[in-house]
């Protein structure tokens, strides 16, 4: 039977990569930049955790790591990597106006290239025979959770902590935009920048910190792929396409970081959902859940665009360059 | 305001201008359109930096280089287009770009307060998308006195309200003016002069003509400072001749998206062989007018009629599209105001842009790339377009070219009817007068033009007869031969619900 | 004027000689060459003159080596070609992928469902049909929500890529062989049925000629055409575009059914033409390179033939350096975005003038 107590937190982990990409990509956007370019990060954050953390692994034996060094050196590289990602976004679109379609999907193949290449590349340097890097010492103080055992412990307890720091950063993430004065402006910036700029906002200061910080938290959720879902093993194109699920759940949960944490749950569900609905020998279903995410999240845009609300369009500016129009 | 000159390249916005404001009083600043007011302005709110000049308050010297300078001086600007973020409420938009730490329950108070005290009537936590136009001005007042200004300045504040809206307004300016708050109000309608301001200054093509208490002013005054005396521009016009009506515009009627109505009741009749001025200050209701006959503007009731030259069975046009009204056989030719952004396109050259008429001709799948090629030859040499080719980008050209480029296609078109919004806006005047020429030369041959235009000269010695505008009314229409400047003048600015002479 | 902003003043240029243009550009290659050459030799220790000829010789080394080039090249440039059209109306079809995907599913369907059932002359006909359809439905689909409801293209088409993707995921365990294993294989091994004929004894020759003759045809129909012409009106501005009676919805509608038809062809080729098989991954990213192909080329699809060879040579040859020197073969992606980014950032020196203030109040 459908057993919720073992599917739950296994959804709750496949949410949680999707929860940072969607939240970083809420900042964003809110700033009215689209970042297509959000996969690519994800990947960057994922890898530069790794490579910190196979560093620090090589140079330290297992017994004498530090947990505070063992978890910060990877959180650095990962959000260090991510950062330089988000800057590199800005230059192109906010400094030199170039396009964001463009640049964005030039960043995604720029970053699932860099997380594919190093991981291959980190393989060799193991010289082990395997195709991917394992590095569960590290993985251990990822996923160190509190271990309560009954239904309670395992649905609600049983996560690293990046899993809990992502729902504090959504929640967060939320509040500021909502309660925050810098928040309005924010939205004030991706709604109507030449509003914002009369009403003496600096909108170039406030696109680079949202994408930047938006790309920050989006490369945790690479990070929390590999060192507590995947166990610290990097194996190449594994992260697949959460990325895009990640940009996906930015629509679904019509801009709402909050609601994110609930939808990314539920698109996590829909990812797994296969394995506890018993499907008998017919295994093609599985991929036709796995399509549920964007398919719902296609009638969410499209009812979106219908209903013309005006809260629930996409930040107005979203997509275009801003400058001062100077005669 | 001491000597303070602006200049735009080579065109200067304003010259070595003086102006005072004292403390409690309403200000009038008048002048016709492009005579400088908003530059002016600017200047004061920080969006442009004076090239000469100095600005003083309370008798000291100050430095304004951003609207948040502005601020500090106490001095805010309520601009024409409001600039508003459509999503938010108003106490969002009003506290937008301040500091501190986000309270909206307190600024909302406050922002009521302000509103009991000088009697605004908004919801402070009303969406703007869910907000009249008046609304929306009053959040932009709001938004300045949220900050602490004592001199306000409002830019045409009440073009866009109704006449009930505009005396609203005005009281509520009388009460701020007797808080000791100084206002200056940018407007041309002279009887809203008279209504509100304790003084006029007038402004005329970038100089400063004077001041006058307004108890010592009259309409008419006041008229002859904003328009000043006659110039004779010696623009040949020939007597028309075989004068026959060819479209008569009935009842027309019109709202835009805001559902602000922009044409009411519209009728007139545009005669071939005839140069027909619509004169009126700016946005009141030309474009529209223009546009709706065109076909590329929802019209709500009214009709537009077409008398064809050879006599045969008159036509409808509203209802049908721009194609559909070539379709029936009806060669109408439109230069619209927005040269760049409706007439042409931009990043394509000469032959491009002669196709934007002719690309449908010809069988097949392919354009027929000669004959545009051909024309734009022609207009290129014709009209003495400088350009270094006919595949050469319009964008690029120069104001004078590309409405040569434009003017050239339209005419080229053998039209029955030609329409020019603005004709020579921004022009300089030898292809003003080239294109004053072309028009006469198309009434002489028998086409009905229309000349939307701004500068009353050209208006009075380029017509035939002048139809003026108001508020989307017609207020007159008058034979450009026996008219003058005040008369039309008078016209322009007459009182919303007045006379209407046929 | 705001004081913070003086040092630099920025505004848009007006004439730009086009030999300026090409320099800016070109300088903009050069000097990505050049970091890509320091990257590579940091990585590989190898001198950079070294690296670029290995780069060609993994591009060009071999007429096997050729061959795939030129296929990789037809391959890319006519997904760019496909979507050029959407582009040029300012439509941000970024949905290429699926749309090619859907077409390689399309005709994957037919060969399996009617190989050897039917005369392969027929088979084939029904591919082509089936294909194109397919495309032009994943199109049509954005399209029409875009001209009527305005629904955002750009998420609409990136939604639609995944939808496409699952699909062929399900299909491919459907018709799995052998059973259990996850993936398709060669479709129709023995009877070769519904392969696209192979000319000249050469079976990459057919996508590498129909390709040619498409970027023929495309120029032709985006600046001689009244098609192109309009899409071209209605890219600029949709004001001129009614002002000149060009019905904006109906251009919008219908050049997204070309672009998915193009794309669904394109997926024929892939699968008929070369693959024989279906995988979710059988586009590779071709659909999104080639928005940066059909950009990089200011949708000019004689440029276009130049981009995407640029692209393709530097991803074959990057493949070489990762198997010569044992790195990994993401390593082209790499070069490739250093590239993109390049390029990128130098329309911003085409588009506009960048000068030092000399002073604070000089505007």
């Amino acid at each position: 039977m459908f057993d919720l107590a073992s599917f739950l937190p296994r959804a709750v982990m496949q949410g949680i990569p999707l929860l940072y990409g969607s939240t970083g990509e809420i900042l964003t956007e809110k700033s009215g930049n689209l970042n297509l370019g959000i996969p690519g990060v994800m990947y960057v954050g994922g890898i530069c955790g790794v490579i910190g953390a196979f560093f620090y692994e090589q140079s330290t034996p297992a017994a004498d790591m530090n947990a505070f060094l063992a978890i910060g050196i990877p959180m650095l590289c990962s959000l260090l990597g991510s950062l330089l990602m988000g800057l590199l976004y800005c230059l192109l679109t906010v400094t030199l106006r170039a396009n964001q379609n463009v640049t964005g999907l030039a960043l995604t193949t720029f970053g699932v290239g860099i997380g594919n290449f190093f991981g291959g590349s980190l393989i060799k340097l193991t010289d082990s025979e395997v195709p991917s890097i394992a590095l569960s010492a590290t993985s251990a103080y990822f996923s160190k959770s509190l271990n309560v055992g009954g239904w309670f412990g395992q649905v609600f307890l049983s996560y690293g902590f990046l899993a809990y720091l992502a729902i504090v950063i959504a929640l967060f993430a939320s509040y500021f935009l909502k309660h925050t004065r810098t928040g309005l402006h924010l939205r004030a910036v991706g709604e109507s920048a030449a509003t914002a700029d009369a009403a003496g906002i600096n909108v170039t200061k406030y696109k680079y910190l949202a994408t930047c910080i938006g790309s920050m938290i989006a490369g945790l959720g690479g990070l929390y792929y590999v060192m507590d879902y995947a166990c610290g093993v990097w194996s190449n194109n594994a992260f697949g396409d959460r990325g895009w699920l990640a940009i996906a759940l930015v629509i679904f949960t019509i801009w709402r970081p909050n609601v994110s944490v609930l939808a990314s749950i539920l698109f996590g569900g829909f990812y797994i959902l296969y394995i506890f609905i018993p499907t008998g020998t017919n295994l093609a279903i599985k991929e036709l859940y796995k399509m549920l995410p964007y398919v719902v999240t296609l009638v969410v845009l499209i009812i979106v665009s219908l209903r013309k609300k005006r809260e629930v369009q996409p930040p107005a500016s979203l997509g275009l360059s801003y400058f001062r129009e100077e005669r | 305001m001491e000597n303070v000159t602006k200049r735009f390249g080579k065109v200067v916005a304003n010259n070595a201008i003086n102006l005072e404001l004292h403390e409690g009083e309403i200000l009038s600043l008048l002048g016709e359109n492009g005579s400088g007011k908003t530059t002016l302005m600017n200047m004061l709110s920080g969006i442009y930096f004076p090239d000469e000049g100095q600005i003083y308050i309370h008798g000291e010297p100050v430095t304004i280089a951003s609207p948040k300078d502005a601020f500090e001086h106490g001095i805010g600007m309520i601009h024409q287009h409001f600039k508003l973020v459509d999503l938010f409420t108003a106490t969002e938009n009003i506290i937008l770009g301040l500091e501190g730490k986000l309270d909206i329950a307190e600024a909302s108070k406050k922002v009521k307060e302000i509103c009991d005290k000088y009697g605004f009537d908004i919801d402070p936590n009303q969406k703007i998308y869910d907000m009249s136009v008046s609304q929306k001005q009053t959040v932009e007042i709001v938004k300045v006195l949220y900050r602490g200004a004592d001199i306000l300045i409002l830019d045409e504040p009440t073009a866009v309200l109704t006449p009930q809206e505009t005396d609203k307004l005005f009281a509520i300016m009388r009460n701020m003016k007797a808080d000791g708050k100084s206002l200056i109000i940018i407007t041309h309608k002279l009887h809203e002069v008279l209504d509100v301001s304790d003084r006029v200054a007038v402004l005329r093509k970038g100089e400063y003509v004077g001041d006058v208490a307004t108890k010592d002013a009259d309409q008419q005054s006041l008229t002859d400072m904003m328009v000043g005396h006659t110039v004779s521009l010696n623009i040949s016009r020939p007597e028309p001749k075989d004068v026959e009506k060819r479209l008569v515009i009935e009842g027309l009627t019109a709202y835009d998206e805001l559902g602000v109505k922009r044409l009411d009741d519209v009728s007139f009749t545009i005669n071939a062989g005839e140069v027909l001025g619509i004169a009126g200050v700016a946005g009141s209701g030309q474009r529209e007018l223009l546009e709706s006959i065109a076909g590329l503007y929802p019209v709500a009731s009214g009709h537009v009629t077409f008398y064809p030259p050879d006599g045969g069975k008159e036509k409808e046009l509203v209802g049908l599209d721009p194609m559909k009204i070539r379709k029936s056989g009806i060669s109408m030719s439109f230069v619209p105001e927005d040269r760049l952004g409706m007439g042409l396109v931009g990043s394509m050259g000469m032959t491009g842009n002669m196709m934007l008429r002719s690309w449908r001709k010809g069988k097949g799948l392919f354009l027929n790339r000669k004959d545009p090629e051909a024309l734009a030859n022609r207009i290129w040499e014709e009209l003495g377009v400088v350009t270094p080719s006919t595949s050469f980008p319009v964008r690029r050209m120069s104001g004078g070219n590309v409405q040569k480029v434009l003017v050239g296609r339209e005419i080229a078109q053998s039209p029955a009817v030609l329409m020019t919004a603005y004709a020579v806006r921004g022009l300089d005047i030898n292809t003003s007068y080239t294109i004053y020429n072309l028009l006469t030369e198309q009434k002489m041959r028998g086409v009905a033009v229309v000349y939307v235009g701004e500068d009353l000269d050209v208006l009075l010695e380029l017509c035939d007869r002048i139809v003026v505008l108001c508020g989307g009314q017609v207020s007159g229409v008058v034979d450009a031969r026996k008219t003058n400047k005040r008369e039309v003048g008078a016209l322009m600015t007459l009182v919303r619900g007045g006379n209407k002479d046929e | 004027m705001n004081k913070k902003q003086s040092l630099f003043h920025i505004a848009k240029r007006d004439t730009l000689p086009w030999y300026k243009a090409v320099l800016i550009r070109g300088g903009a290659i050069v000097l990505a060459l050049i970091v890509c050459a320091i990257v590579t030799t940091l990585l590989t220790g190898e001198n950079p003159i070294k690296v670029y000829s290995t780069i060609l010789y993994g591009a060009f080394g071999t007429s096997r080596k050729s061959w795939v080039t030129f296929h990789n090249l037809a391959i890319l440039l006519g997904i760019s070609l496909a979507v050029t059209p959407a582009f040029k109306m300012r439509f941000w079809n970024i949905g290429a992928e699926g749309q090619v995907l859907i077409g390689c599913l399309a005709t994957a369907a037919c060969m399996i469902c009617l190989g050897g059932k039917i005369p392969n002359g027929l088979l084939i006909v029904i591919m082509i049909v089936a294909s194109v359809a397919a495309g032009a439905l994943w199109g049509f689909l954005p399209g029409i929500f875009k001209a009527k409801w305005n629904t955002n293209e750009t998420l609409f088409t990136l939604m639609m890529n995944y939808i496409a993707t699952q699909l062929a995921a399900f299909f491919i365990i459907v018709w799995e062989v052998p059973k259990g294993s996850g993936k398709i294989g060669i479709i129709n091994q023995n009877t070769e049925a519904g392969w696209l004929p192979v000319l000249g004894g050469q079976r990459y020759l057919l996508p590498i000629l129909l390709v040619a003759i498409l970027t023929g045809v495309m120029y032709i129909y985006l600046n001689y055409s009244k098609h192109g012409y309009e899409i071209a009106v209605v890219g600029e501005s949709q004001r001129t575009a009614s002002y000149a009676g060009i019905k904006v919805e109906r251009v919008i509608v219908r050049t997204m059914i070309l672009s998915g038809a193009i794309c669904g062809l394109i997926g024929l080729l892939l699968t008929a033409g070369t693959d024989h098989t279906l995988t979710t991954t059988i586009v590779g990213g071709r659909g999104f390179t080639a928005v940066m192909v059909s950009w990089m080329a200011k949708f000019n699809p004689i440029m276009m033939i130049f981009t995407s060879l640029l692209i393709v040579v530097l991803s074959r040859g990057a493949s070489e350096i990762s198997s010569v020197f044992g790195l990994n073969h993401s390593f082209a992606d790499i070069l490739t975005g250093i590239i993109l980014f390049f390029i990128i950032g130098s329309e911003f020196f085409i588009t506009y003038k960048v000068s030092l203030r000399k002073g604070k109040k000089e505007a």
